[in-house]
């Protein structure tokens, strides 16, 4: 009796590892979505291709350089840089337009960036492999091994939220983004030139979710449309967070991750204690893709400003 | 600048009503237009024009259900789809018991709808903004996924109907020319009450709300349950566009009720020009004609599809309504 | 890596989408003529399959010298966008506009489950070379229909037999949770008797597994059978690998193949899939033929492409049969029934229910010489084997 909880205690240990990867992972996209959505009052739907954009940078640099390290390091400036040629060419004429129009021509981008990658890479999946010296997986609790290349994920996206935090809470940029996210046309008023600090952010912002299309690239399918099904995870995740905030989207990112990871396992296990285990797996395969849909519609129901709602944005 | 409303243009007023009576202009001429289409098709001999303009107006239906909330109570519903798939699923599951009928399913269907929105919309509006756009994905994604669960009516497999619903135990819907003016004569009926209502006191008070909420609030007005019933009646009508669209394909699936599919109407809605009725009507046509052309041309068509709209939406204000209006007589134009 | 050469070709082809193809379509209708409509996802995620298709019916095609049975053919190519609604309108544009003698295609059941009314109630023939239901196979099987690739649940079958041929005790087994993946699981079991640690149903896309693959490692299973098509097959095999089980031998249908290799690679080494037939098979019409789709597409053939291949050759031999009369359609759908044709799987034959009956073999993922990620075939699990849904089909 005593082996079985300790195994279900170390699954589940491991299910919530999983989970606060996954989370890390949309908190890299959520990042920027929430800065450039709090700031420039402006939905970008778009925001999910330029993960997969990432992904592809990171899979055409790889193969290039044949390291890992370098081919991420060429695939964060290109993503920076395509960010900035976007903002420059199409989302710098959007932020004064109502939300529809944007989510028209985001909507529009999306078709053109998918198809362009299917024109340039082809239709078929690539793949990135993952660094040599990440490989294998390490002894974590009792007889739990753990991925490393995964540790190593989660290390990162520890690490860009923690230099995120730095920036925004005491740099003067995050100063200014801080402000922009309650106020912008007061910052632009006290003479900051509110359309350069807009195409840093823009920039930024697509270069974190390049970065997360990049690190998830080894373990994930790199192909055409992967970032449509993560722009709405990154929705959600945003929504829950409140939008416009960085520490909010961080702790709805990690508890999307890990409600729908752990869900996923248990929630199964636990509906067998109630129902008989042919009603039980057929409701729990009916709810787990609901899971986080719920966790959204129930959080918005109690705060339907999101837990952490930017001040100043509230009417 | 303010993250936590959505903010529809603020049109003024008075070209609201100029547009809103061009609008009705417009939708006469393309009623007129639709009516006559198969006379056209005798003459051409290409009935399959038909079949293109069957489903053009019943995605025109659940556009403009959509503009409803959308383009008169600012309320941007990004689950309108699962009011589509609940009318297609309610012909599907009362085909498998045998019920066959379509006013039968369609008033189940309008009834199942319009509970769900009531309970949704509950809920939903307590939110703004962009957490009323998130919200109401939500729900249409638990919807969705709970269809493809559904083994018994096929789950993603789909479920194909037998034959067409019959009307009165006759088999008319059968026949392609019927199915045709059965869509257009609910297309006509859905845009008459929506015009009716959106000029109705009903109708001032959601435009009212839409505008400027304070205000109606100061002047004695909660706005919540005009927008619930709205939102209400909007998923009744998108429910009936279900129930035509199951019976033109004759087959339902729970890809009717997709995410992506719930985006599309509002590119509808907005590509047309929101908050004119007409606008949809044009805008569904738009999309499902630029598709069928597109994609004649190369297996790459998604390219130029979005270069269309990114291009409408950077050159153009309103739409393509807009632009036609422009176009037409920009003298007129603030 | 992909080359130049698959993208010209992909151009190439995509420029017989277009309407500019058709010469005159009212010149059409007069004898002498063939019309044929290609119905696959050419967009999207998926579109990589509908190529695979697209391009081994157009090839074949090619090497006809574009005639069927005499006939000169027009082809026309269309996009369902793996959509059923937008699949059953562009069916109808086919078959009641152009007036198609045969759609081919498509690639998904459920856009198959959409299209047969339309298309068979509008006089043409329709060709599936890939989805295969059950209910298409048993008690709605239609005169009008006719199957090149197998009947869905016959790939799960091979790998179930596999399992129980190597005296597997326990299994744990894995499907995304759709209709697709209830039919596999349900397949796999057909033929396998031993006992299941665990059954897993995965929301549809989902794209980490890392949860699963812990179950995966805490059972300790003698092998895993997997049903992951498409994106959600390369995260998986990857992260099985990664997660270090490939101790654990990895039986899998459709979550292995040419189309998904490309990203899979070293991480599918070794693992065993199903199928009627592989890029090494032995025969002179399948070795000619990889020989040329490779030298024109740049990437290796999977079954997507003979079964549409297969469909072409079918067409032909039918139609030569008839002496190009494609009017007669109960002449022509008896020569559909018997004509033999030269199918790259040799032997090949239809059922009642116009399904083949055919062998399945075990196959296994290979790196070639020329670096090039495959499949090959391992062993015969199937010799001439029929569906089990043929004796409810009343023709």
């Amino acid at each position: 009796m005593r082996g079985l909880l300790s195994e279900m205690l170390n699954l589940f240990l491991l299910q919530a590892l999983n989970g606060v990867q996954f989370g890390i992972m949309l908190f890299l996209v959520a990042a920027g979505l929430t800065l450039i959505f709090g700031i420039m009052d402006l939905i970008n739907l778009s925001h999910g291709v330029l993960y997969m954009v990432g992904a592809y940078f990171a899979a055409t640099f790889v193969a290039l350089t044949g390291s890992f390290v370098l081919g991420l390091l060429l695939a964060l400036p290109a993503a920076l840089l395509l960010g900035i040629v976007l903002e420059l060419l199409v989302f710098r004429r959007l932020y004064e337009r109502d939300h529809l129009d944007q989510v028209l021509a985001t909507f529009g981008l999306i078709l053109i960036l998918n198809e362009s990658v299917k024109v340039i890479w082809g239709a078929a999946p690539l793949s990135v492999p993952v660094p040599e010296a990440l490989t294998g997986s390490v002894q974590l609790f009792g007889n739990v091994r753990y991925p490393l290349y995964r540790l190593v994920i989660i290390a990162a996206g520890l690490a860009t939220a923690a230099g995120l935090y730095v920036l925004v809470n005491f740099t003067r940029v995050g100063m200014l983004l801080r402000a922009g996210a309650s106020n912008a046309p007061m910052v632009s008023a006290l003479g900051v030139d509110i359309r350069r600090l807009f195409t840093v952010v823009f920039g930024l912002g697509a270069m974190l979710a390049g970065l997360a299309g990049a690190l998830v690239a080894p373990i994930l399918s790199v192909e055409p449309g992967m970032g449509d099904s993560v722009l709405i995870l990154t929705f959600v995740v945003i929504v829950i967070g409140g939008v416009g905030s960085v520490r909010g989207a961080f702790i709805a990112a990690i508890l999307v991750g890990v409600v729908d990871t752990v869900g996923r396992t248990f929630g199964p296990i636990l509906l067998r204690t109630m129902l008989d285990p042919s009603a039980a797996s057929q409701t729990g395969r009916a709810l787990a893709p609901m899971l986080i849909y719920i966790l959204m519609a129930a959080v918005l129901l109690f705060r339907p400003m999101g837990l952490f709602p930017v001040r100043g944005a509230v009417r | 600048m303010n993250s936590s409303t959505t903010n529809i243009a603020p049109a003024h007023l008075a070209e609201v009503r100029v547009s809103f009576r061009t609008a009705g202009f417009a939708a006469l001429a393309m009623f007129a237009i639709l009516a006559a289409l198969p006379l056209l098709t005798l003459v051409t001999g290409d009935a399959f024009v038909l079949v293109v303009a069957t489903r053009i107006m019943i995605f025109a239906l659940a556009a403009l259900s959509l503009d409803l909330i959308l383009g008169f109570g600012a309320l941007v519903s990004f689950g309108h789809a699962a009011f589509v798939g609940i009318g297609a699923y309610a012909v599907a599951i009362l085909n498998a018991y045998g019920v066959n009928d379509l006013l039968v399913q369609s008033l189940v269907a309008v009834a199942v709808a319009a509970l769900f929105a009531l309970v949704t919309g509950a809920i939903s509006l307590r939110t703004r903004g962009v957490y009323f756009i998130m919200i109401t994905l939500a729900f249409g994604q638990m919807l969705y996924f709970l269809m493809i669960s559904l083994s018994a009516f096929g789950g993603d497999d789909g479920y194909t109907l037998p034959a067409r619903s019959t009307v009165l135990g006759m088999p008319l819907l059968e026949n392609n020319l019927v199915m045709f003016y059965t869509v257009l004569a609910v297309l006509v009926g859905a845009f008459l009450l929506a015009r009716m209502l959106i000029a109705s006191r009903f109708g001032r008070v959601l435009r009212g709300t839409r505008d400027n909420a304070v205000r109606m609030q100061a002047i004695g007005f909660s706005p919540s349950p005009y927008q619930l019933t709205a939102y209400v009646i909007a998923g009744s009508i998108a429910a009936l566009a279900g129930v035509l669209l199951a019976n033109q394909v004759e087959f339902v699936s729970p890809a009717y009720m997709s995410w992506q599919r719930s985006g599309e109407l509002i590119v509808m809605v907005v590509l047309g020009g929101m908050g004119t009725l007409a606008g949809p009507i044009a805008g569904a046509a738009a999309f499902i004609l630029l598709e069928e052309w597109l994609s004649s041309f190369s297996q790459h068509w998604k390219l130029g599809f979005g270069l269309i709209l990114l291009l409408v939406v950077l050159f153009s204000k309103g739409g393509v309504g807009g632009l036609v209006k422009r176009l037409l007589g920009g003298a007129h134009h603030g | 890596m992909l080359s130049i050469r698959k993208r010209t070709a992909g151009l190439v082809a995509s420029a017989c989408v277009a309407t500019s193809c058709i010469v005159s379509p009212a010149a059409w209708a007069a004898e002498g003529k063939i019309k044929i409509g290609l119905l696959y996802t050419l967009s999207g995620p998926a579109a990589v399959l509908g190529e695979q298709s697209r391009d081994g019916f157009l090839l074949a095609a090619e090497k006809l010298g574009n005639k069927f049975g005499g006939l000169d053919a027009e082809i026309i190519v269309v996009d369902d966008e793996q959509k059923p609604d937008v699949a059953v309108s562009k069916a109808r544009e086919l078959v009641e506009r152009e007036k198609v003698d045969f759609v081919v295609g498509p690639i998904f059941s459920n856009v198959l489950g959409a299209i047969v009314k339309p298309v068979t109630a509008g006089g043409a023939f329709l060709i599936s070379t890939n989805a295969g239901t059950s209910n298409l196979a048993g008690a709605e099987c239609n005169p009008d229909l006719f199957v090149t690739s197998y009947q869905n649940d016959q790939i799960h079958e091979v790998l179930g037999k596999y399992a129980e041929n190597q005296g597997y005790k326990r299994l744990f087994l894995i499907a995304p949770n759709y209709q697709a993946g209830k039919d596999a699981l349900a397949g796999f079991k057909h033929s396998y008797k031993g006992e299941v640690t665990n059954e897993i149903f995965t929301p549809l896309g989902q794209l980490d597994f890392s949860a699963e693959l812990a179950q995966i490692a805490a059972d300790q299973p003698d092998a895993v059978y997997a049903f992951m098509p498409g994106g959600m097959g390369v995260n998986l095999v990857k992260q099985y690998r990664q997660a270090g089980l490939e101790g654990i031998p990895f039986l899998s249908a459709f979550t292995v193949d040419e189309s998904t290799l490309p990203a899979q690679q070293d991480a599918a080494l070794g693992f065993l899939g199903g199928a009627n037939w592989a890029q090494n098979y032995d025969n002179a019409q399948s070795r000619d033929f990889v020989k040329a789709y490779e030298a024109k597409f740049g990437n290796v053939p999977a079954t997507y492409a003979i079964q549409a291949y297969d469909a072409a050759l079918l067409i032909d031999a039918a139609v030569k049969a008839t002496g190009g009369n494609v009017t007669d359609k109960a002449k022509l759908r008896e020569a559909l029934e018997k004509t033999p044709f030269e199918s790259l799987r040799g032997d090949f034959r239809f059922g009642p229910n116009h399904f083949p009956i055919q062998d399945f073999y075990l196959v296994k993922v290979v790196k070639r010489p020329d670096g090039k990620y495959a499949t090959e075939v391992v062993e015969k699990i199937f010799d001439d084997y029929q569906d089990n849904y043929a004796s409810r089909c009343k023709m």
